[in-house]
């Protein structure tokens, strides 16, 4: 049981932090330690949408 | 930090385990190399592969590591010393290794080994594996590593900076064309699946909603929500596939079943729009999809092609790689499979992602094998996966579906006529049944790679898993194939947008102004343009597009490594380590034998198959003796050939000469070196790294232990994984 829990958290971990999503956990726990208010997540969002537009991803053939 | 082996007894353990892979390996090589003229199971190159992959990454990409480039695990990577959460920042190994895969896999590795299963599997398969043991993972490897150890410089300004002015000027110019060149091709391979697939361009189309439903929903209702978005997307996505078998039922077959004219139109204006677009409309939800599509489809693929077993049809080698006069493409093996199969063995494009965004993200110096090294192998992977769905289908279908519409005439009765003179027997109604089980009109020359691909994947899925879905997979293979390449198609376009303003703002600054709408729209203008232009004169070529431009993009490619190889070399002199220049140089030369050879004999050949120009030649005379020759219909098309075929000449001729321009740059600055025992570099110095991760896939228990501790001395801030704002 434990290994499934643990494999499951491992995939979890792993999509989360592929994806970007676990980017705002990161800065909500930043924000807590510096003890400065976080913005909203959709302003957070927004700022990182924001920044990838500006740096085109490359994609190969 | 360096990993010992703990005692005598894992090492015996490790020499045994290694023995055992090392044994199945050379069983594997040694099965296909003496069966000839019997049945072959697929699953003999699949470990013939596998294996050699790992005992390539255990051993030689760790002589690379140590000896070569003395990865150095004191010293702090760009990542970790201009960390700024933007472009630099310390990205835990596992996951960059997923992002550099995906920004290096694409729809490349799937086509290249398709088209050139003519040859036979056995050259493919040779190539695939040896080329990607000792070319196209060291490429990637080394560039990585130079980038890294220059804060992340691209190819071009390294090329500058440590060749020449001269050298770094050709480079640029001819990384702009190749992009061109690949971007078209690419488009044409979507072309060429798509047109008269009324299915095909429902499923497809339906992206385009999908994405920008998806764009939206994280924008405005769940803002960074991605796994749940891609979610939805991919369930959408498989409604979409399946929704396309009913076509018929919802009127919309004539609607939908386009002409390759029109199909260009639409990418065209597709290509345009999508690269104006804010980034968060379109492009990232499809990269979302995309991503997790490849990923997806690789696992189903190694899981398929073991269950399913399928065994191999096609001959060893074929007639057509000694005598060069295949249907698919015209040349000989040598040196045509090493640049028809380009991705999957080695691709000089993805020095560029190795000199791009990968470097900047490394956490320690050590994961530029895993990265570089590892990423490449299982794209390798991916192209052997490609290879062998296209051996495994019956020969005569292989053949009816590339051989050129000029050639097949287009019918089942000219297909199977065709194929019948080349040695194998199809008929016509075997064809109109294979295009009945996957609910295609047609099969006859549906050149590209793709539909061919697609067919053999639906052969074993559908064997592998059952359930009578061939039309099903078939469709899921285009449609994943297409997603691959328009996302390549809306990021390429938009890195020739960025790389043409920035090199027009060198003259004009306010042109290099990424916002600036003039500025962006005509520069994305041009470059829809031109590789529109290409994709044009592709689908509308009566020789048939692909065997004239597929070349073309194979050598351009393999062209651009060379570029990146010359650098790797350049930069092992100018340290002082000319005594594993060999380790880039071998391939290097082996590359510019190839490409150079292949250049030659596309633009000197007077054989008019091979030679452009010779083609050019041969249809200027019958023009001007009033005579039409086949497969051109009327002086209108005879007119096409002589101008598409001047065309590619010139570029084929361009390329080369931009590549020996940068190639004799170096050999200079070799000299120079040489003479001096070593040169300055722009290497940045040393500076202590505080970052402690495992070097591996798999951390050991040292590693594991070294970074406990480490955690427990810094409790708060950073960790390795992910980085403070």
């Amino acid at each position: 049981m434990t290994a499934v829990v643990r494999a499951w958290r491992g995939v979890r971990w792993y999509l989360r932090t592929f994806s970007g999503e676990s980017r705002w956990d990161d800065y909500v726990a930043a924000c807590e330690r510096d003890g400065v208010p976080p913005a909203t997540r959709r302003e957070f969002e927004r700022h990182r949408a924001d920044r990838v537009e500006h740096a085109p991803m490359a994609r190969c053939c | 930090m360096t990993i010992t082996q703990s005692g005598p007894k894992s090492r015996a353990t490790t020499i045994a385990i290694w023995g055992v892979v090392a044994v199945v390996g050379a069983t594997c090589w040694a099965v296909l190399a003496l069966s000839r003229g019997e049945d072959v199971s697929a699953l003999w190159i699949l470990f013939a592969a596998l294996s050699s992959y790992a005992i390539a990454y255990r051993f030689y990409s760790k002589f690379i590591a140590r000896k070569v480039l003395e990865v150095d695990d004191t010293r702090a990577t760009p990542a970790e010393r201009l960390e700024n959460g933007v472009d630099y920042e310390v990205t835990d190994r596992r996951v960059l290794f997923g992002h550099h895969f995906a920004a290096i896999a694409g729809a490349g590795p799937l086509v290249g080994p398709v088209l050139a299963a003519q040859m036979g599997y056995l050259p493919g398969t040779i190539w695939i594996i040896v080329g990607v043991i000792l070319a196209g993972a060291v490429q990637d490897m080394v560039v990585l590593f130079l980038s890294m150890r220059r804060d992340g410089k691209s190819l071009g300004q390294m090329v500058r900076e440590e060749i020449g002015v001269v050298g770094g000027t050709a480079a640029l110019i001819a990384v702009f064309a190749i992009m061109i060149i690949i971007l078209a091709v690419l488009a044409l391979v979507v072309v060429n699946a798509l047109a008269e697939s009324a299915w095909g361009v429902f499923s497809i189309g339906l992206t385009i909603p999908i994405a920008l439903f998806m764009g939206f929903y994280l924008r405005y209702l769940r803002p960074g929500r991605v796994l749940e978005t891609t979610a939805i997307g991919v369930v959408a996505l498989l409604v979409a596939i399946v929704g396309g078998g009913y076509v018929e039922q919802l009127g919309l077959e004539g609607a939908l079943t386009l002409s390759k004219e029109n199909l260009v139109f639409a990418l065209v204006v597709y290509g345009f729009i999508a690269s104006i677009l804010p980034v968060w409309m379109l492009l990232t939800p499809r990269d979302y999809l995309s991503t997790f599509m490849k990923i997806g489809v690789i696992v189903l693929l190694a899981v398929g092609l073991v269950i399913a077993a399928p065994v191999l049809q096609a001959d060893a080698v074929t007639s057509f790689a000694t005598d060069g006069d295949g249907p698919v493409f015209a040349g000989k093996v040598f040196p045509f499979v090493f640049i028809t199969i380009a991705c999957g063995a080695l691709s000089g494009f993805h020095a560029l992602i190795a000199s791009g965004t990968t470097p900047k993200m490394i956490a320690k110096e050590s994961h530029v094998r895993m990265i570089g090294y590892g990423g490449m192998l299982m794209e390798s992977f991916v192209a052997i996966s490609a290879l062998i769905a296209a051996v495994v289908i019956d020969q005569g279908l292989y053949y009816s579906m590339n051989a050129p519409a000029g050639m097949t005439g287009g019918t089942v009765e000219g297909a199977a006529q065709f194929v019948g003179t080349l040695g194998f027997t199809i008929s016509p109604d075997q064809l109109t049944a294979a295009a009945n089980a996957i609910e295609e009109q047609t099969l006859v020359s549906r050149t590209g790679g793709a539909p061919t691909l697609a067919l053999g994947l639906s052969q074993v899925f559908s064997e592998a898993f059952g359930g009578g879905l061939q039309a099903f997979w078939y469709h899921f293979a285009i449609m994943f194939e297409a997603l691959f390449i328009l996302t390549a198609v809306d990021a390429g376009t938009r890195v020739g947008r960025f790389m043409l303003q920035d090199t027009i703002g060198n003259v004009w600054p306010r042109y290099g102004d990424v916002s600036w709408r003039p500025a962006a729209w005509s520069a994305s203008a041009i470059t829809v343009g031109a590789w529109g232009y290409f994709l044009y004169n592709g689908v509308t070529d009566p020789l048939g597009g692909i065997n004239q431009l597929f070349p073309l993009f194979g050598i351009a490619n393999q062209l651009l490594a060379a570029i990146a190889l010359t650098l790797c070399v350049t930069l092992l002199i100018k340290h002082g380590k000319i005594r594993y220049a060999w380790v880039p140089g071998v391939p290097l030369v082996w590359d510019l034998v190839t490409t150079m050879t292949a250049s030659w004999q596309k633009v000197f050949s007077d054989n008019p198959a091979i030679g452009y120009f010779a083609q050019a030649d041969r249809f200027r005379d019958a023009r001007d003796a009033g005579q039409v020759l086949a497969p051109a219909a009327d002086a209108d098309q005879m007119d096409q050939v002589i101008t598409n075929s001047m065309t590619n000449g010139v570029l084929q001729a361009a390329f080369a000469v931009l590549v020996i321009v940068v190639v004799a740059n170096a050999v200079v600055i070799w000299v120079r070196a040489i003479r001096a025992g070593s040169l300055p570099t722009t290497e940045v110095p040393h500076s202590p790294s505080d970052l402690v991760a495992p070097a591996d896939f798999f951390a050991t228990a040292e590693e594991k232990r070294a970074v406990a501790s480490w955690e427990d001395e810094h409790p708060r801030g950073r960790t390795p994984v992910r980085s403070r704002r």
